[in-house]
């Protein structure tokens, strides 16, 4: 029996992310599957990794707190935390300033402002529309017969800036066909699509003070968050294992609980 | 969220004589609409209903109608066969879900009330532009289906000051719909006959701001989401004294209960506002969901836009002017911010909810800054989600709900 662990339990539209931490707040091990279509069998496989990684024969015994769109799928789960309150107490575990937090996940993009003691004191989601999210990421890479873990070297290796314009991914996939009929550079084109994400979530709040990005979009795509501080003029902090900030704030909750 | 939990809704004692007079309502108006007699119109909920009413006239209120096909979660079977006709998924899908089921000879009318078959038949269309420009279109729909003549007041909108000039422009338009109305009726306009109409829709609308105000307790006694239903007898019976009568019976039951600190949501911790239209589909489930967050809806543009402060027996048609001209939806914008921060003020709400309806610019506030606005004034946080009155293509469930939810982790945290 495993004492004194913590676990947080983050189950997004696309992926399932385990992080356990000890009583240090210190990150013992992570996971991180697809959660397609059966919850159960995601949450069982990150966990497995997490627990590995963290050299742990089990969790029992680890309080548990959920959060992801499929917060609710945890029976063992001892609470829930919606993914917006956990990702901005993780990010403000490492970065323990105002800031603004802007989280790019597989379904949603959110953009969270955090004050001085860690509240969360404004939030804004994407609305019904891929655009701006990872989803968006995958889709396109699909279109231009792409594996998504590419799609990074090639931004890098762009020379022009184009812009895509369309709001919608569909429109957007239409948008680069014309593109490629008009004989643009792939690397171009993807660098374009990062420009656009990035663009979207511009379009949904103000970053005010310090910004801090999390979520899986950024822990792939490090480029687009060089473009986004190009963008902003400002440099842009990201913290250790950012696909598991969600994860890791539902932990802290879970730790927080128990009066640690 | 540690806090959740399930609670049942809370009975509202009243509501069974409210679903006998809303009965009473629809099968008197079926019996007119078979019979001939008398004749039936059609009314946009803020249109000339009191004049109708004074002609003789049975009111029948499409809006109204719309609603219960949201409510009966039946609209998605009907919004795409008035697309197929040429009516946007874009536009007002209080219009479209209602001409679909039109299209396609369906009302869940029959379905609640046994023997009737159909909407009443009109013999005469009459809407008023105050809310939007869709109810014309909407009418006009009919009106070329069914060949009965529409007629209507056109409003200006977005007026911050109201002018004698605004005001006198729809007492024209009233007076000048008084002969066609006479004539298709069959009756002589009798101004004392208006002057009692609208006595009666006074007191009706005195009664309704009472029940809405005994939210300002806390524990608030009703939710929005018992509020939306509660209302129905002010849309639909307005002028009538079946509506005064009933509105009397649920301010007794609410002030008692106000009294007794028995609170619609048990525990209440935190009061919004819900400015915008009902998710006719989620009513149920976003009421279970706030009462498990323990968090009352205690306030809501929607329901305070059936407050008619402007009626006056002793000057019927100019006061009928006022009161259709003073609700929210024709205002401008500093007018409905300022008439929303009164009422968070007065409600003692902790945040704002605003529902961006998709198919409903007219009642979606926050697309114009609001939201960041009252929240900066205020000091209270706002949040919008994204939904509509009744097309739930647009609405996501997990989106609106972890959007809720972190709101209320929010306030726990304040």
């Amino acid at each position: 029996m495993e004492r004194g662990l913590f676990v947080g339990l983050d189950i997004g539209a696309s992926m399932t992310k385990a992080v356990v931490i000890d009583r240090e707040r210190n990150i013992l091990g992570q996971g991180v599957v697809f959660s397609g279509s059966d919850f159960q069998a995601a949450i069982k496989k990150a966990l497995k990794k997490a627990q590995a990684l963290a050299g742990l024969k089990n969790i029992e015994g680890s309080l548990i707190v959920a959060t992801g769109y499929g917060r609710r799928s945890v029976p063992f789960a001892h609470s829930t935390r919606t993914e917006i309150s956990c990702h901005a107490r993780g990010s403000y575990h490492f970065f323990p300033r105002a800031h603004s937090l802007v989280d790019i996940g597989g379904q949603d993009s959110k953009v969270i402002k955090v004050d001085d003691r860690g509240n969360r004191i404004a939030f804004k989601m994407n609305r019904k529309c891929a655009a701006g999210t990872g989803a968006f990421l995958e889709e396109i890479a699909n279109r231009l017969k792409v594996k998504v873990g590419r799609l990074n070297e090639l931004a890098e290796k762009a020379t022009k800036d184009i812009s895509i314009g369309s709001y919608c991914t569909v429109f957007t996939a239409t948008e680069i066909l014309t593109k490629i009929r008009e004989n643009v550079d792939l690397k171009d084109i993807v660098r374009g699509i990062y420009q656009s994400v990035i663009q979207r979530i511009m379009e949904m709040d103000t970053l005010e003070g310090e910004v801090v990005m999390t979520g899986g979009v950024a822990a792939h795509n490090p480029f687009l968050v060089r473009m986004f501080e190009e963008k902003i003029g400002r440099k842009i902090f990201v913290p250790p294992l950012p696909q598991f900030t969600g994860a890791f704030g539902a932990a802290l909750y879970a730790l927080e609980a128990k009066g640690g | 969220m540690s806090e959740e939990k399930t609670v049942a809704i809370k009975k509202i004692q009243a509501s069974g004589q409210m679903r006998k007079i809303m009965a009473d309502y629809f099968f008197a108006l079926n019996r007119a609409s078979e019979e001939g007699h008398p004749k039936v119109a059609w009314c946009t909920s803020v249109g000339p209903a009191e004049l109708l009413l004074s002609l003789g006239f049975v009111v029948y209120y499409p809006e109204n109608h719309s609603a219960m096909l949201g409510s009966t979660r039946t609209a998605n079977t009907y919004i795409p066969a008035a697309n197929a006709i040429g009516y946007s998924p874009d536009i007002c899908s209080y219009l479209t879900s209602d001409i679909g089921a039109y299209i396609k000879r369906e009302t869940p009318l029959s379905r609640a009330y046994e023997g009737i078959r159909s909407v009443p038949k009109p013999d005469v269309l009459v809407f008023n532009t105050n809310q939007c420009r869709d109810v014309q279109d909407w009418f006009n729909w009919y009106s070329r289906e069914l060949k009965v003549p529409v007629l209507g007041l056109s409003t200006c909108r977005n007026i911050g000051k109201i002018r004698a000039d605004d005001l006198r422009s729809i007492v024209d338009q009233i007076e000048d719909m008084i002969p066609p109305l006479e004539k298709i009726s069959g009756q002589v306009f009798d101004i004392d006959r208006l002057r009692s109409v609208v006595a009666l829709s006074k007191e009706c609308t005195e009664l309704w701001k009472r029940v809405l105000e005994t939210n300002v307790s806390s524990p608030a006694p009703m939710s929005f989401f018992d509020a939306i239903i509660q209302m129905g007898p002010a849309v639909v019976m307005r002028g009538s004294p079946a509506a005064v009568d009933y509105y009397r019976i649920l301010l007794k039951e609410l002030e008692e209960r106000a009294a007794k600190k028995d609170g619609a949501v048990e525990g209440e911790r935190f009061r919004l506002y819900w400015e915008g239209m009902p998710i006719w589909g989620k009513l149920r489930d976003l009421a279970e969901f706030f009462i498990g967050l323990r968090t009352a809806v205690v306030v809501s543009t929607y329901c305070n836009s059936w407050i008619f402060d402007g009626f006056d027996p002793a000057d019927p048609l100019m006061s009928m002017a006022r009161a259709y001209t003073e609700i929210f939806i024709v205002r401008d914008e500093n007018t409905k911010e300022r008439s929303i921060e009164q009422m968070a003020d007065k409600y003692k709400v902790d945040g704002i909810l605003f529902h961006d309806a998709k198919t409903c610019p007219n009642n979606s506030n926050n697309r114009y800054g609001m939201p960041e606005r009252l929240a900066k004034r205020l000091g209270i946080p706002t949040l919008v989600i994204n939904g509509d009155l009744n097309d739930l293509r647009c609405y996501s469930e997990e989106q609106a709900k972890t959007n809720i939810e972190a709101f209320i982790e929010q306030q726990e945290a304040r």
